[in-house]
């Protein structure tokens, strides 16, 4: 079966990159530009891994892995964190908060596909 | 609103002042005849003394 | 006169009356609707002070010595004024603790101590005793008088005649029995309380206040002319005169007339029926305030005519043979008043059936509980540790204990009746329960006090009294021989017991009230001063002292440790109060800990503590230690442990008292420290930010770039029109790079002072006119109108012209990217002050709240939440702009309010105003 992958990153160039990498893996995609869009697109799509920005406007990345955690239904969605603050702390700070991996921008798309899919168990 | 600490003080003040009425030296001044109202200086003072006493728990204990 | 069975009809029908407002007390409690929670009621119970002895015995006692009578009155009075001091605190204390008696209160106090609770019950018993015994003597005396219309007292030999079977106090005794059975132990309560019976009371102090007011009203006006002709009379009389000012003679020295008001100071609390009523029966402390005036106003009222009533009597009576005690009842039969006298006698019987109900319901459960259980219970023969249902057994004990009470008072009666008047008997035990109160207002206020010094002092003071007032009673009845108080025993003349060590001229109460006291007192401090506590002793000991420090939270420090089962604690629980009522309990315990069933909790000391205080309840302090320590495993705790426990509590319970009082300056001081921190923090966290900062708007087009660079590389068949789209993203994040590369460099510049300024004299005009021109394309995408208000001519002003067009590009651009989108209009204007330009950006945007006004000319930082908001654009023009408007000595800033589009203004001094700035007239000469 397809899986789904769910973009939540509001710089729109960087959004049409991962689109192209993801549809290119065959996965299905749907994008979020905010948190707070993030967690209804979660609702709606219940995708099978989020590529999660850590910086957006309404709702951080931070804050959106929290609240997935919380529920006990999403406990299988898988998380990769994006962010372009490549410090030690935020790294710790994600994984804490339940995020499956930490990815710093810029990324190499081949590293960052290839996550994906070990994520994935493909 | 009196505080619970305030009250008790004042009760104890109108203790004091009840031991006072109801003590040596003040009652030997009415223990003498001679009427008030028909009324014997003693008896007078006693029943009245106790209903100021009264009159103050009252007042203190009721007052907001 | 009134026929017997009249009078017995009558009787029955006021006790019909009584059963009737009791059962129906009863019946509401049981619905919840209490009809005795009100402060009236529960003064009106508490006259169950007056008994027979006020009803009767006061005039007796005012006949022979005036006002002498009054202290027992007065002195509760000033005691409710310490009420508040004292009182409140044992009603906390008992409540917290479910203490249902004296002696449990005591036993409590002084680590649950069985010993002591069986001898304080013993002390309360023998004291009491005589006490009910004159209950029936006034009821059966007055029965006597009012049937017989023999207004002569009957006297005790001749009574001795009687047979018991024919002895009206005798069926007294027992109808009183069958009432207090009735109404004191119809059920067992963890909390002891008696609705109906308090309502019952209640409303016998009612009718014994209007019969003895009815009274008083006919003697005072209806015999005699008003209070001054009786008295006027009064004053005439040979054997009256000289009551009129008594003291030093009839009423005795002032001394002893303070000793009597200290005996019933203490009385009106340690007596058992006020214990009772006041204590047990409480439905709410707050109903204690209005009590404190009621009570003494009820006081006084059944007072006021005493002194008429004797002196009437007296006068009237000054041929006859009549005992003033029972001038209430003759005055009205001598005036041939039947209605009255019978009112009379059920306003006595009122008196002296509630002093008895009520007494005799309080010695019970303190028999029951300190005395015949903990004997009881320690049998190890009787195996009554494993009988099921125990509750029978308690409420049978008690009953027991009732008839017994009444029995050993009627027997008293009949042997010692007459030995004394009224008042006498009535002191001696006041004496007796004056014992009390060294271990229990000691107990409440002084931690120090130990159970071998309450025992010891409680001990002593009741031998004293008994050698001091009990036995000289006995010998005046003939059971001693006389010559033990004329001569004192062994001929000693030191121990004659009215004479104690040679201490004479005191009348016999003020005589041993003031060697038990002494006694009492002495040992009680001193023992407790030489020995020390155990652990329970001194947990308790806290508990009660400290009742009002713990804030009501029982829940708080339980000194206790060790195993137990759930099961094992209800199952004792069940046997005492049966097991629906433990079942009742245990739930609704569980329920107030959160869990829904009492399993799911653990075994807890809360739990434990709880157990043994419904017990209490139930069996006593003293017992339920015993009963609950035979299903639980307790450790020993030694007092270091309990020190400790306790410490740790009273160090929590000190600290927040600290903290509360300390609290304003303590936030004070921290407040400040907190700002000077958060300003070095923020300092910290700026500079951290803003390499962070960077370091993230660098990365963001980098990423793009690298993105599409290894996707256009990787794929080399990718469509024309893709290829386009991903190229022009790289294209445009490059821009974008190299944009925030020089700003930053820049913003670097002119922060460190390193920046190149060109210097001139500018036209400001000309300078917004080239502005204008070069967004003008910028305008016309976003479709904005912009208005220019410029004035003809300006002053020039010194200051590098492509600085200056950046700011004011920046300006501008800003207020096309903000401004509303649908109908975006932007004005910009020049004014002249009198030393400076000021030049005016206004936009028509959604403009910037009070807080983000500062933010925007920080660096990086856009009106929104610098972490969650994405800016738009660099967030580092506002901040180059104000530097450079700064470097030239203007200002730059924003007025705004939400919704109604913001201002960006600076100024720029004028050239001869900036004379004096050094860089620019370097410059200039340059």
């Amino acid at each position: 079966m397809t899986k789904k992958v769910l973009i939540a990153d509001d710089e729109p160039n960087i959004v049409v990159s991962l689109e192209f990498l993801m549809e290119r893996n065959g996965y299905v995609v749907k994008v979020a530009n905010n948190g707070e869009d993030a967690l209804k697109c979660v609702a709606e799509f219940v995708p099978d891994l989020i590529l999660l920005d850590v910086m957006m406007p309404h709702m951080s990345g931070y804050d959106v892995c929290q609240k997935i955690r919380e529920n006990p239904a999403w406990q299988n969605i898988k998380i990769i964190m994006l962010t372009a603050k490549g410090r030690e702390v935020e790294v710790t700070k994600g994984i804490a908060l339940g995020a499956d991996a930490y990815v710093t921008k810029p990324f190499s798309t081949k590293e960052l596909t290839a996550k994906v899919r070990e994520i994935l168990g493909e | 609103m009196i505080t619970p600490g305030i009250k008790g003080q004042q009760l104890v003040a109108v203790f004091l002042l009840g031991c006072l009425f109801f003590n040596y030296p003040l009652l030997s001044l009415f223990n003498q005849s001679g009427t008030v109202f028909g009324v014997p200086v003693l008896y007078a003072y006693l029943f009245l003394a106790w209903g100021v006493v009264i009159g103050l728990l009252a007042l203190v204990i009721e007052r907001r | 006169m009134l026929q017997g069975w009249v009078i017995i009809l009558i009787s029955g029908a006021y006790l019909g009356v009584l059963f009737a407002i009791a059962y129906y007390g009863d019946k509401r409690a049981d619905a919840g609707r209490s009809i005795i929670a009100n402060p009236y009621i529960y003064s009106l119970s508490l006259a169950v002070y007056a008994t027979a002895w006020t009803f009767y015995g006061s005039v007796g006692r005012a006949a022979s010595n005036g006002v002498g009578f009054l202290p027992i009155y007065i002195g509760p009075t000033l005691m409710m004024a310490l009420w508040w001091v004292v009182m409140r605190k044992i009603i906390r204390i008992s409540k917290m603790n479910r203490i249902t008696s004296l002696a449990d209160f005591i036993a409590s106090r002084y680590g649950k101590s069985a010993l002591l609770g069986g001898l304080v019950t013993i002390i309360a018993v023998v004291g009491i005793v005589p006490y009910i015994s004159l209950q029936l003597k006034a009821i059966s005396n007055s029965f006597e008088i009012i049937k017989s219309d023999n207004l002569e007292i009957i006297r005790a030999g001749q009574l001795g005649t009687v047979p018991i079977l024919g002895d009206t106090a005798f069926y007294v005794a027992m109808l009183l029995a069958t009432f207090s059975i009735l109404f004191g132990t119809r059920h067992l309560d963890a909390s002891e309380r008696h609705e109906g019976l308090v309502a019952a009371i209640a409303f016998e102090s009612l009718v014994k206040l209007l019969a003895f007011l009815a009274v008083g009203v006919f003697v005072t006006f209806g015999i005699y002319n008003g209070f001054g002709d009786l008295f006027g009379r009064a004053a005439d009389h040979p054997k009256l005169a000289q009551l009129l000012n008594p003291f030093g003679g009839a009423a005795g020295s002032f001394a002893s007339w303070a000793w009597l008001t200290f005996l019933s100071m203490l009385a009106i609390m340690f007596l058992p029926r006020q214990f009772q009523i006041a204590v047990v029966e409480n439905v709410d402390e707050n109903h204690l305030s209005k009590a404190m005036w009621l009570f003494p106003l009820y006081m006084l009222a059944i007072n006021v005519f005493v002194l008429p009533i004797a002196f009437g009597g007296v006068m009237h009576f000054s041929n006859a043979p009549v005992d003033p005690d029972t001038f209430v009842l003759t005055l009205p039969m001598a005036e041939r008043q039947e209605w009255l006298a019978l009112l009379v006698y059920i306003g006595g019987l009122s008196a002296a059936t509630g002093m008895v109900i009520v007494e005799t319901i309080a010695l019970s459960t303190m028999v029951c509980n300190d005395l015949v259980m903990p004997v009881l219970l320690r049998m190890k023969g009787l195996r009554l540790n494993e009988s099921p249902d125990l509750s029978g057994l308690l409420l049978g004990i008690r009953r027991w204990a009732i008839v017994s009470i009444l029995l050993l008072g009627y027997l008293y009666f009949r042997l010692a009746g007459e030995a004394y008047a009224l008042v006498a008997i009535g002191l001696i035990s006041f004496a007796a329960v004056a014992q009390f109160g060294p271990p229990i207002i000691g107990g409440i206020f002084w931690k120090g006090g130990t159970r071998m010094g309450a025992l010891a002092g409680l001990s002593a003071g009741f031998a004293v009294w008994a050698y001091t007032l009990l036995l000289p009673s006995f010998a005046k009845s003939g059971w001693l021989p006389l010559s033990f108080i004329e001569q004192g025993p062994f001929g000693i003349a030191l121990l004659k017991p009215l004479q104690l060590f040679g201490l004479e001229g005191l009348d016999q109460i003020t005589h041993s009230l003031l060697w038990s006291m002494l006694a009492n007192v002495g040992t009680f401090v001193t023992v407790s001063l030489v020995g020390h506590e155990s652990a329970v002793e001194h947990s308790q000991a806290s508990l009660f002292v400290d009742v009002f420090k713990r804030g009501g939270d029982t829940s708080g420090v339980h000194l206790w440790r060790g195993t137990a089962s759930v099961e094992d604690l209800q199952a004792l629980l069940g046997r005492f109060l049966g097991p629906e009522r433990a079942h009742e309990a245990f739930v609704a315990y569980a329920q107030r800990r959160g869990a829904l069933m009492p399993q799911h909790l653990e075994p807890d000391a809360d739990m434990v503590h709880f157990a043994e205080t419904q017990l209490a309840g139930a069996i006593g302090g003293a017992s339920a230690r015993i009963m609950v320590a035979s299903v639980v495993k307790e450790e020993e705790l030694t007092i270091e442990e309990v020190m400790g426990m306790l410490d740790e509590a009273s160090q929590i319970i000190a600290y927040s008292h600290q903290l509360q009082q300390k609290s304003r300056e303590l936030e004070e001081a921290t407040a400040e420290l907190r700002a000077a921190n958060e300003r070095l923090k923020e300092l910290d966290r700026l500079k951290d930010d803003f390499v962070s900062t960077v370091s993230h708007e660098l990365r963001t087009p980098l990423t793009s770039i690298r993105a599409f660079s290894e996707i256009l590389h990787d794929n080399p068949g990718l469509d024309a029109g893709e290829r386009g789209k991903f190229l022009n993203i790289i294209i445009k994040e490059s821009e974008r790079l190299t944009r925030l590369i020089n700003q930053v460099l820049d913003l670097a510049k002119l922060e460190s002072g390193k920046a190149e300024w060109h210097v001139s004299e500018l036209d400001v005009r000309e300078v917004i006119e080239d502005c204008i021109n070069a967004t003008s394309q910028l305008f016309r995408e976003r479709n904005v109108r912009l208005e220019t208000h410029l004035p003809a001519a300006v002053p020039l002003i010194v200051a590098d012209r492509d600085r200056l067009v950046q700011v004011v590009i920046n300006l501008l651009s800003n207020a096309v990217k903000f401004c509303n989108p649908k109908d975006g209009r932007v004005a910009i204007s020049l004014h002249r002050h009198p030393d400076s330009l000021q030049v005016d950006v206004k936009d028509n945007g959604p403009g910037i709240g009070a807080r983000d006004q500062v933010v925007i000319f920080e660096k990086f930082r856009q009106a929104g939440d610098n972490l969650t908001e994405k800016p738009q654009g660099t967030g580092l023009g506002l901040p180059i702009s104000r530097q450079i408007v700064e470097h030239f000595g203007g200002r730059l800033w924003v007025e705004s309010e939400p919704g109604k589009g913001a201002t960006f203004s600076f100024t720029l001094p004028l050239a001869a105003s900036r004379a004096g700035a050094a860089g620019a007239a370097a410059e200039k000469a340059a």
